[in-house]
């Protein structure tokens, strides 16, 4: 048994962290969220340069064959940078449909662009009325001619505003919730009939939601066999949650970091607040929570590229569960702990705060991974 | 990165498994899992089994008769011990004074007691806790004068568990009263049987009879009793603290609990389903056992930390509070399981040997009382309160 990361490990984790601390002040972040792309291009040019957007492809496409350990590594300190790169869409997520669903001349045409972080992909998986359920797919692809006819409306597709290719979920066949009868598409986002509406979202990050109309797509943007998309997206939002895990870790880390500080600095009845019991209490409480997610952060990594299992499932449900409600608990006590100042724009806590916030409401949210896990509970 | 045991480590854990496979007493196993009082007796035929084993004294050094076990092999033990329903080990003797002994005593006082402890010739008991000193020990009040080769003790002891059990008590005394509240403080051994010693039940909520108070009236206790060096004693005592609390986490205790839980929810029924499909029910389970396992991380997180060199430290702390609240809202939920019948309090039912019909399932009877009596697991061994004092001190720096 060994918690500690290998030599390989630690370096790649430790480049990533001297990257974000070069170029990610708290300052050109909000800069790089004002901007269209609503993150930092450059950054994204680098990460592909120095071979981070290829950690989890293998070999031939540039990366190492990275597995959730190193995933989480990189994630870690994105989340320590607040950074707002497409890393968990284009990388983990688009990277990881294409790669699980996709037949050679698909990964030929994408998987290298993504990898090198030349080519940018978004998800959208998520509709109005799905919640968290991704089975929940109401938009219809048609088989038409050569190819298929899409319809329907996607939700909250983070990065999606300026992604190169959209990974789309449709049904084919099925009642709106089947589990079966979801196919997955690879959209080129320039496509006639697609429709963004681009918004800020609240912690930073650029999204949009689409309305396709009419898009007629051929049949080699049909990613693996039609209809048989559910486990490859389930599989693939699990090794999205790991990162989110991982990355959630990095968030609570620096919002604890900056709470103890801000204990230690603050002087009020002419003491260090930090000297107030009920204030030390909360801290601990919030360390407490910090190391709760930590574990789970850690054994969500050790299960993300293993087989698909009722043991996955739980583990990842688990997982996100635990990182929401600890999430939340250190953002609400460190803007309590923090008082007025939390409050501010212009006081970075308040920005990890609602980055916390703002995981629980990605690929499920607490209560959702609750459900889940207690429809996996077997009696022992 | 690996979270698995290596090969000797599983070969380790096989040797736990057959163990007791072939030695742990079925009647005291099935005590354990139901829940069921354990009688003085049970405790040491269990402790004879295991010194036969070698196994009793697992971490004293190989020299006094210990098994030196790594913190991994420890954790296999005490994981194994939950799925099994091993009794918990009496801590006082073998987990408390022992390393004391070990660490400070001279070679007469190891000698003498730690044999008595592997044989359980001796019984221990704790002598910390007074009327007016419970988190705030170092106020402790009961005085030890010398007067030539004796120390004359007076003074009261109190939340002093199986006290009744016990022929040996070890003893914080404040020798000094001139000095710093935590300078003027000896640790002594005292034979429970020298004149002047009184022991008194408190009967705990539940109805138990678990702790007691102890009344000490010129009771003469031999120098050579005296541990260490006079007025050294908070130096021993927060020593042995730190033994005590590593493994106050319970991990091991919280997960049998929790099958116990799950076994009887898919049991008990409700608007005609099992307990364990209940919307509102199994999601209270699952949040249980998703911190439970997120606890049971942290603590693999410590034991490898320890293991390969790392001191236990404050993290043990931050791990008592969240390993007791696991327990507590596990125990909260075995008696929500029973509904209505966590009301009625049948005596004999918490008895292994009672063999009339149950009241209604034959689990029942001792959930609400182990509700109750483990709302000590918060106040025990440094409240948690106290256990975020010492993270606040010693890993906040506040």
């Amino acid at each position: 048994m060994d918690f500690r990361l290998n030599e390989e490990q630690q370096m790649l984790q430790d480049t990533v962290a001297r990257l974000v601390r070069g170029e990610y002040s708290f300052e050109k972040r909000l800069e790089y969220s004002e901007s269209d792309a609503g993150f930092s291009v450059d950054f994204w040019k680098q990460l592909g340069e120095l071979g981070l957007t290829a950690v989890p492809f293998p070999e031939e496409l540039g990366g190492f064959g990275g597995g959730g350990v190193e995933v989480q590594s990189v994630m870690t300190e994105l989340g320590r940078g607040l950074c707002l790169e497409p890393y968990l869409q284009s990388v983990i997520l688009g990277g990881g449909l294409i790669s699980q669903a996709g037949n050679d001349s698909q990964k030929a045409a994408w998987l290298g662009g993504i990898a090198s972080g030349e080519l940018q992909a978004a998800v959208a998986l998520q509709e109005p009325q799905s919640f968290y359920n991704l089975n929940d797919v109401e938009t219809r692809a048609e088989k038409a001619d050569g190819g298929y006819v899409l319809n329907g409306r996607k939700a909250v597709v983070i990065g999606g505003h300026c992604a190169d290719v959209i990974l789309v979920s449709a049904r084919t066949s099925g009642d709106s919730r089947d589990a079966s009868g979801i196919s997955l598409f690879a959209l080129q986002a320039d496509t006639a009939g697609i429709e963004r509406r681009t918004y800020p979202t609240i912690d930073g990050f650029k999204g949009c939601d689409l309305t396709l109309n009419r898009v007629k797509v051929s049949d080699d943007a049909l990613l693996g066999e039609e209809g048989s998309a559910g486990g490859v997206i389930e599989y693939q939002s699990g090794r999205g949650i790991a990162a989110l895990c991982a990355e959630a870790v990095g968030v609570m880390e620096v919002a604890s970091e900056l709470t103890l500080d801000y204990l230690k600095q603050r002087r009020q009845f002419g003491v260090p607040i930090g000297k107030f019991q009920v204030l030390q209490h909360r801290m601990v409480d919030m360390m407490s929570e910090l190391e709760q997610a930590r574990s789970m952060a850690i054994l969500a990594a050790s299960v993300a590229d293993e087989e698909q299992n009722d043991e996955r499932r739980r583990i990842l449900a688990a997982a996100k569960n635990v990182i929401g409600r600890s999430g939340q608990f250190i953002s609400e006590q460190g803007i309590q702990s923090h008082g007025g100042i939390g409050m501010t724009w212009e006081y970075n806590f308040a920005h990890y705060a609602k980055r916390l916030i703002m995981i629980n409401h990605q690929l499920g949210d607490d209560d959702f991974h609750l459900e889940r896990y207690a429809s996996l509970l077997q009696a022992s | 990165m690996n979270m698995n045991y290596t090969a000797e480590e599983l070969a380790f854990r096989d040797e736990v498994r057959a163990f007791l496979d072939k030695k742990l007493p079925a009647d005291i196993a099935a005590k354990v899992k139901g829940f069921r009082r354990l009688s003085r007796e049970d405790y040491q035929r269990w402790q004879k089994i295991l010194s036969e084993q070698g196994w009793y004294a697992t971490h004293w050094p190989k020299e006094y008769g210990g098994a030196e076990w790594s913190p991994v092999q420890k954790h296999i033990w005490d994981e194994e011990s939950g799925r099994y329903g091993v009794p918990r080990s009496i801590p006082f003797g073998v987990n408390m004074v022992a390393p004391v002994i070990i660490r400070f005593g001279n070679e007469e006082q190891k000698q003498t007691y730690l044999p008595r402890i592997l044989s359980g010739e001796d019984w221990w008991c704790q002598g910390y806790s007074e009327p007016g000193a419970g988190s705030d020990l170092a106020s402790l009040k009961t005085r030890a004068v010398r007067q030539g080769d004796h120390y004359v003790v007076n003074g009261q002891k109190t939340w002093t568990t199986l006290g009744q059990y016990a022929n040996m008590i070890f003893c914080l005394v404040r020798t000094n009263t001139e000095v710093k509240a935590q300078e003027g403080i000896s640790f002594l051994l005292i034979d429970m049987n020298t004149p002047g010693i009184s022991v008194r039940p408190i009967i705990t909520l539940d109805g138990e009879h678990e702790v007691n108070e102890v009344f000490f009236e010129d009771v003469k206790v031999p120098v050579e009793n005296l541990v260490g060096e006079e007025d050294k004693g908070w130096t021993y005592a927060k020593y042995l603290l730190t033994y005590e609390r590593t493994g106050l986490a319970g991990i091991g205790l919280s997960k049998a609990a929790l099958a116990h839980l799950k076994e009887l929810a898919s049991r008990r029924i409700k608007n005609g389903r099992p307990l364990i499909e209940d919307t509102v029910f199994s999601q209270r389970i699952a949040e249980v056992e998703i911190d439970l396992t997120a606890a049971a991380i942290s603590n693999l997180r410590i034991v490898a930390s320890v293991e390969g060199g790392g001191m236990p430290g404050a993290e043990s702390s931050m791990l008592k509070v969240k390993g007791t609240e696991i327990r507590q809202a596990i125990n909260d939920l075995a008696r929500r399981a029973i509904g209505p019948y966590a009301i009625p309090f049948v005596e004999e039912e918490l008895n292994f040997e009672y063999e009339g019909e149950f009241l209604s399932d034959e689990n029942a009877a001792p959930l609400s009382a182990q509700y109750f009596n483990n709302r000590k697991l918060s106040i025990f061994g440094g409240s948690n309160e106290i256990q975020k004092n010492i993270v606040s001190k010693m890993i906040l720096g506040l």
